[in-house]
C-alpha cells in the first residue's frame, strides 16, 4: 500500500492504494468518484479522460503515483453546487448525450479545451475531442454543444 | 481490441528524481527492471499480465530528462521524457524540423500525446496482436510466427525486413528521426557507459535480436535525442496513412528530408515505417533521386526502387502500392 495525496476537484484527498493502481482505479474504487468511466481500460476509448494539471489525459493509463501532488479535475468537479457547468447545460439543451457513457470523458476534454482556448473553431473542437469515442450521437450535437458553451463562457 | 485478463501483478515502484539515481536503480535491478515513461505501452503490457517486471523505475520525476534545449552546433536536444504534445507544439521544433512536429502531432489522440513521451514512443514495443495477446511466438521465445501462417490475420504486418517475425515497428516519430539523421543517446551500466546511435542504427530488426525493437536492453536508459542543425535549402515531407483519422497506428508512414542544390536534389533521406520491424531507410530510392529534379517522374522511379525487395503476406499486398506512392509523394511534394 502507498499513501497518495492529490487534489481532486479542488479538495485535498489522501488515499491508500497499491502502487500499481491507475488514477482511474483510485478515483473510482479509492475515492468513490465513479463519474470517470472504465470503458476499454487500454487507451482505446477516452471514457476515462480527466484533466490533470490542465491537460486532458487517460486516467486508465496514468499510474496513480504519477498523479501524486497534482491537480485532477473530473466530471464531478465541473458544476458549481447545483449550478451546472455551461458545457453540461449545453449538452442537455442540444441532446448531446444519448447513452451517456462517453459524456464524462468528453466533458473533461472539452473543459480543458475551453480553459486554454476560449474561442475554439469547429476544427479546434473536433481536434480536442479526437480522443473520445462516442458510439451514439455522431458527434455533431456534441460539437454544437461545445460551441454553445464556449459562447456562454465568453459572455 | 485488448482483453483485460486480471489486475496488474504487483511490482516494486521506484521514483528517482535524478538521472544518476535512475541509472543506479536500473543497474541494480537490470534483468528485472522496467523503465516507466508515460505508461501507455507499459500499462498495456502490465494489465494483460504478460510482462511482469519486479522493479518498475518511473522516470516521471526526473526533470533533467524533460524539455527541449538548444544543442551543440546549432542543433536541438530533446529529453526522452518530453511529451509528444510538447514536441509537436514547440516553436523551435515547428520552425526548424516541421516533419518531426507533424509526426508527433499525428500520434494517436490528444490525451495520448499529452501523456506519451518521445522516448516511450521510440522505445515502444510492436503492436502485433498475436504477440501482444501473449501467444508464445518467436518474439516471445517460442518457435512459430502466428502472423505468418496461411490462416493468419496479417493485414498490418511486414512487407520488408522480416526474419521469422513479421511484426512492424509502430512509432510515428521514428521515421521522422531517421530522415532527420538524429542521434539517440543511451546510458548504461549505471552511467559508466554512454553511447550515441544514429537513428537508423537505434532500431533493430529480428535478424539482430528478435526480442527487442531497439538497441535498448534491460538496464539501459535513453536520455535524449539530438537533431543536427538544419541546413539551408532543406525540404521535408511527412505523411501517415491509417484506417481512421484519429487514434490508429500507421499502416505506413513516410518521412523525407531533401537537401537542394538549385532545383536539383543534392542529398536526401527517406524513411518508411509500418512496413518492416524497424523504420526502413530507403537507400535504393535515395540513390535514384540524388542529382535529379524532385518531380513526379523521379518520385515514381524512387517509389519503384523502394519496393523492389518487398514481399507481401497473405493480406497485405496493398502495402506495396502504398509504400511506392508514399515514397513518390515524399520526393515530389517535399516542401
Ligand atoms: C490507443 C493507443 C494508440 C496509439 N497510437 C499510436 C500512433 O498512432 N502512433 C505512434 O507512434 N504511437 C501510438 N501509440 C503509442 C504511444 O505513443 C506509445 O505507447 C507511447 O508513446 C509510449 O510512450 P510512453 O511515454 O507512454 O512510454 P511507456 O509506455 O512508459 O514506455 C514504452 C516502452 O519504452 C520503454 N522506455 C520508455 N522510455 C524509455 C527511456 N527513456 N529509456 C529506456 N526505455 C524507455 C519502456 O520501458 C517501455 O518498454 C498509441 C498508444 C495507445 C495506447
Ligand atoms: S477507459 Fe478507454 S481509454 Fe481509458
Ligand atoms: S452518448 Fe453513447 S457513447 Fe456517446
Amino acid at each position: 500500500m502507498e499513501v497518495v495525496r492529490l487534489t481532486v476537484n479542488g479538495d485535498e484527498r489522501v488515499c491508500g492504494v497499491p502502487a500499481h493502481y491507475t488514477l482511474l482505479e483510485t478515483l473510482r474504487y479509492g475515492l468513490g468518484l465513479t463519474g470517470s468511466k472504465q470503458g476499454c481500460d487500454k487507451g482505446d476509448c477516452g471514457a476515462c479522460t480527466v484533466v490533470l494539471d490542465g491537460k486532458a489525459v487517460l486516467s486508465c493509463l496514468t499510474p496513480i503515483l504519477e498523479a501524486e501532488g497534482r491537480h485532477v479535475r473530473t466530471v464531478e468537479g465541473l458544476a458549481s453546487g447545483v449550478e451546472p457547468h455551461p458545457l453540461q447545460d449545453e449538452f442537455d439543451l442540444h441532446g448531446a448525450a444519448q447513452c451517456g457513457f462517453c459524456t464524462p470523458g468528453i466533458l473533461c476534454s472539452a473543459a480543458a479545451l475551453l480553459d486554454r482556448e476560449p474561442s475554439p473553431s469547429r476544427e479546434d473542437i473536433r481536434e480536442a475531442l479526437a480522443g473520445n469515442l462516442c458510439r451514439c450521437t455522431g458527434y455533431e450535437k456534441i460539437y454544437d454543444a461545445v460551441e454553445g458553451a464556449a459562447a456562454r463562457c465568453r459572455a | 481490441m485488448a482483453v483485460i485478463r486480471d489486475m496488474i501483478a504487483p511490482f516494486e515502484l521506484y521514483q528517482p528524481t535524478g538521472v544518476d539515481d535512475a541509472l543506479r536503480l536500473l543497474e541494480e535491478h537490470r534483468a528485472d527492471s522496467w523503465v516507466l515513461a508515460g505508461g501507455l505501452d507499459s500499462f498495456d503490457w502490465f494489465k494483460d499480465r504478460i510482462k511482469r517486471p519486479a522493479a518498475v523505475i518511473d522516470l516521471g520525476g526526473v526533470e533533467a530528462l524533460k524539455g527541449i534545449r538548444e544543442g551543440a552546433d546549432g542543433g536541438l536536444e530533446i529529453g526522452a521524457m518530453t511529451s509528444l504534445a510538447d514536441v509537436a507544439g514547440d516553436e523551435s521544433v515547428r520552425d526548424a524540423y516541421p516533419l518531426l512536429a507533424e509526426a508527433a502531432g499525428l500520434v494517436a489522440t490528444p490525451q495520448i500525446r499529452n501523456q506519451g513521451t518521445l522516448g516511450g514512443n521510440l522505445a515502444q514495443d510492436t503492436r502485433c496482436w498475436y504477440y501482444r495477446s501473449g501467444w508464445p511466438c518467436y518474439r516471445a521465445g517460442g518457435n512459430i510466427c502466428y502472423a505468418a501462417t496461411p490462416q493468419s490475420m496479417n493485414r498490418e504486418h511486414c512487407i520488408l525486413g522480416a526474419s521469422r517475425c513479421v511484426a512492424v515497428n509502430p512509432s510515428d516519430t521514428a521515421p521522422a528521426l531517421v530522415a532527420l539523421d538524429a542521434e539517440m543517446f543511451v546510458a548504461r551500466r549505471g552511467g559508466e557507459h554512454q553511447q550515441a546511435y544514429a537513428a537508423a542504427d537505434f532500431f533493430i530488426g529480428p535478424a539482430i535480436d528478435i526480442t527487442r525493437m531497439t538497441v535498448l536492453e534491460p538496464g539501459d536508459l535513453l536520455t535524449h535525442v539530438v537533431l543536427p542543425a538544419p541546413r539551408p535549402g532543406a525540404r521535408w515531407y511527412f505523411e501517415k496513412v491509417r484506417d481512421r483519422k484519429s487514434w490508429d497506428f500507421s499502416l505506413a508512414s513516410v518521412a523525407s528530408a531533401l537537401q537542394m542544390d538549385g532545383d536539383r536534389v543534392a542529398d536526401l533521406r527517406i524513411s518508411v515505417n509500418g512496413v518492416a520491424p524497424y523504420p526502413v531507410r530507403c537507400e535504393a530510392a535515395e540513390a535514384v533521386v540524388r542529382g535529379q529534379l524532385p518531380d513526379d517522374e523521379t518520385g515514381l522511379a524512387a517509389g519503384e526502387a523502394a519496393v523492389e525487395d518487398a514481399r507481401p503476406l497473405r493480406h497485405n499486398d496493398y502495402k506495396i502500392a502504398l509504400m511506392r506512392n508514399l515514397v513518390r509523394r515524399a520526393v515530389r511534394d517535399a516542401a
